[in-house]
């Protein structure tokens, strides 16, 4: 488990049209073993927030600390699930998994022993030899989540990880990732842009504003655990909800 | 079209699925097939009709019993003919590959070879050829650089782009995990590349023989070229007739083997 701190973060790129402010000044922090859900408007700049975090775009300001120590711009400190699965079609599932371990050049024998023991958690049973596109919508996610986990890294970066599955695989989905959650004792960031998937499943929630991405409002999500789809109908979903739309416009 | 016993046989079961595909291709080559055979009996009936000459031109009916007469001289031509043909389009292969990685790698490279290369291309082979016979005498070596020649580009070509056509988001995950140049053209870039190489290999492969038959023309002791030019000076026009119909038996025979190849090793590219 670990902790992330990312201070004062900003980004502007050059696009077609002048430049584009996509990040200003945007601080969050996600504490060891926690799950935290960060959600916005589409184009808010959720996905290069993320890209900066995992290394892959270099912040014009500010920095990214993970257990105190200054990793801004590398890569390979976080896992990270992109927001479409990535999969590689000439790999079967096991083969994609251990797509981390091979690159970091780990053992791979012992990952894809992992990997195998793992599909029976990620109701992947009998899929390890198949290749993504045998796969259904929902299984690829699962799928991308293995090798998400399989990338040994203390935190977990989920970009979207179900926004393009029907609302049942979504609810199944959303389940499951709870209990894989509580077992993995991992650090969890999520970005979603459904409200209730930020508050079935989260500690905390993070709103953003549209471009330029500033955080809008924190809120502790104090429902308790483990938590169900019952929490619905708690009050204190339902409040949270309010304030979370009120502050999202979205109604 | 579908037999009874298809029609029982559910479509989505791999076999189910077979036989579709099956009957697709056979309807698929059903009007060519039909056309083809309306061609070769309109030229017998022709030729019978005007009784034109055998040297000026010869009837199907004609080929086909020369073919069966001259077949085991056909044979050793033949094999002289792929023993340019498949070491050419090997060298092709190997250095057309090599450099497709290259002006890959490098920008600079791309800008200094791609103009060469396409002005290449626009050189007459038929010029070129003369000039190897000279310069490396008449053994093997010219005619491989022929062969060589005639099918590099197209291998280079379809390299160099197919390296950069790999998916963006696939590659940002793998530049998550660190991933270095390496690891990302042999994880990445050559798997996705692949299709668009064997794209290459397969327009290559139907100029191979082609070349190969060039270049015996020019200088040879044996190969379908030199079988074309000796039945030429012999007006054995139905011979003539006979080395296209062998060179283009040939090179769709090679490009089969490309494409089984193909659908061998991009096996992921077919799936569902
Ligand atoms: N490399 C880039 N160059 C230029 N503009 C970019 C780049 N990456 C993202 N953007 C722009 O930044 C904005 C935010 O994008 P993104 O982070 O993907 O939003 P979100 O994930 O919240 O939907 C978009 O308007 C997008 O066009
Ligand atoms: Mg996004």
């Amino acid at each position: 488990m670990a902790t992330l701190d990312v201070r004062g973060i900003s980004k502007t790129f050059r696009g077609t049209n002048g430049l584009v402010t996509v990040i200003e000044q945007l601080s969050m922090r996600a504490d060891a073993g926690e799950f935290v859900a960060i959600i916005g408007p589409s184009g808010s700049g959720k996905s290069t927030l993320f890209n900066i975090i995992a290394g892959l775009e270099t912040p014009d300001s500010g920095a990214v600390i993970i257990d105190g120590a200054d990793v801004t711009g590398r890569r390979g400190q976080v896992a990270y699930m992109p927001q479409r699965d990535a999969l590689l079609p000439w790999r079967s599932v096991i083969e994609n998994a251990v797509l981390a371990t091979i690159v970091q050049r780990g053992d791979v024998t012992a990952a894809t022993r992992e990997a195998r023991a793992l599909l029976d958690d990620f109701g992947l049973t009998g899929w390890g030899d198949a290749r993504p596109a045998m796969l259904s919508g929902g299984m690829r996610q699962r799928a991308a989540l293995l090798r998400t986990v399989l990338w040994h890294r203390p935190i977990m970066l989920l970009d979207e990880p179900f926004g393009a599955l029907d609302a049942l695989t979504r609810a199944q989905l959303q389940q499951w990732l709870l209990g894989l959650w509580d077992r993995l004792d991992r650090t969890i960031l999520l970005v979603t842009h459904d409200i209730d998937e930020a508050l079935l499943l989260a500690d905390r929630v993070y709103a953003l504003t549209p471009r330029p991405a500033q955080i809008a409002l924190e809120v502790a999500v104090d429902l308790p655990r483990p938590r169900s789809y019952a929490v619905v109908a708690d009050p204190a979903f339902a409040r949270l909800k309010l304030r979370l739309q009120q502050v999202l416009n979205v109604y | 079209m579908r037999s009874e016993q298809a029609q029982r046989i559910a479509p989505e079961t791999a076999i189910g699925r077979h036989i579709g595909e099956v009957q697709r291709r056979l309807a698929q080559a059903f009007p060519p097939f039909v056309l083809l055979s309306a061609m070769v009996a309109a030229w017998e009936l022709i030729v019978w009709q005007l009784a034109l000459p055998a040297w000026l031109l010869p009837p199907p009916s004609r080929i086909l019993t020369t073919l069966l007469s001259n077949l085991p001289i056909l044979g050793e031509h033949v094999v002289a003919t792929l023993t340019v043909t498949i070491p050419g389009f090997g060298l092709a292969l190997v250095t057309g590959f090599a450099l497709g990685v290259l002006i890959d790698a490098s920008p600079l490279l791309r800008r200094a070879v791609y103009p060469l290369l396409v002005t290449s291309q626009t050189v007459p082979i038929v010029a070129i050829a003369p000039l190897l016979v000279v310069g490396f005498g008449f053994g093997m070596l010219p005619k491989v650089l022929v062969v060589a020649l005639v099918t590099f580009f197209p291998i280079v070509v379809n390299t160099a782009d197919g390296l950069q056509a790999a998916d963006r988001d696939q590659r940002r995950l793998l530049e998550a995990m660190g991933a270095n140049y390496w690891q990302l053209l042999r994880l990445l870039r050559l798997p996705a590349a692949l299709p668009s190489i064997f794209t290459g290999i397969k327009v290559a492969i139907t100029y191979s023989v082609i070349g190969a038959v060039l270049a015996e023309w020019i200088g040879a002791s044996a190969g379908l070229g030199v079988y074309i030019a000796r039945s030429l000076r012999a007006f054995r026009t139905d011979q003539v007739f006979v080395a296209a119909l062998v060179t283009s038996l040939l090179t769709i025979v090679l490009f089969a083997l490309v494409t089984l190849l193909e659908r061998w090793i991009v096996s992921w590219r077919d799936e569902p």
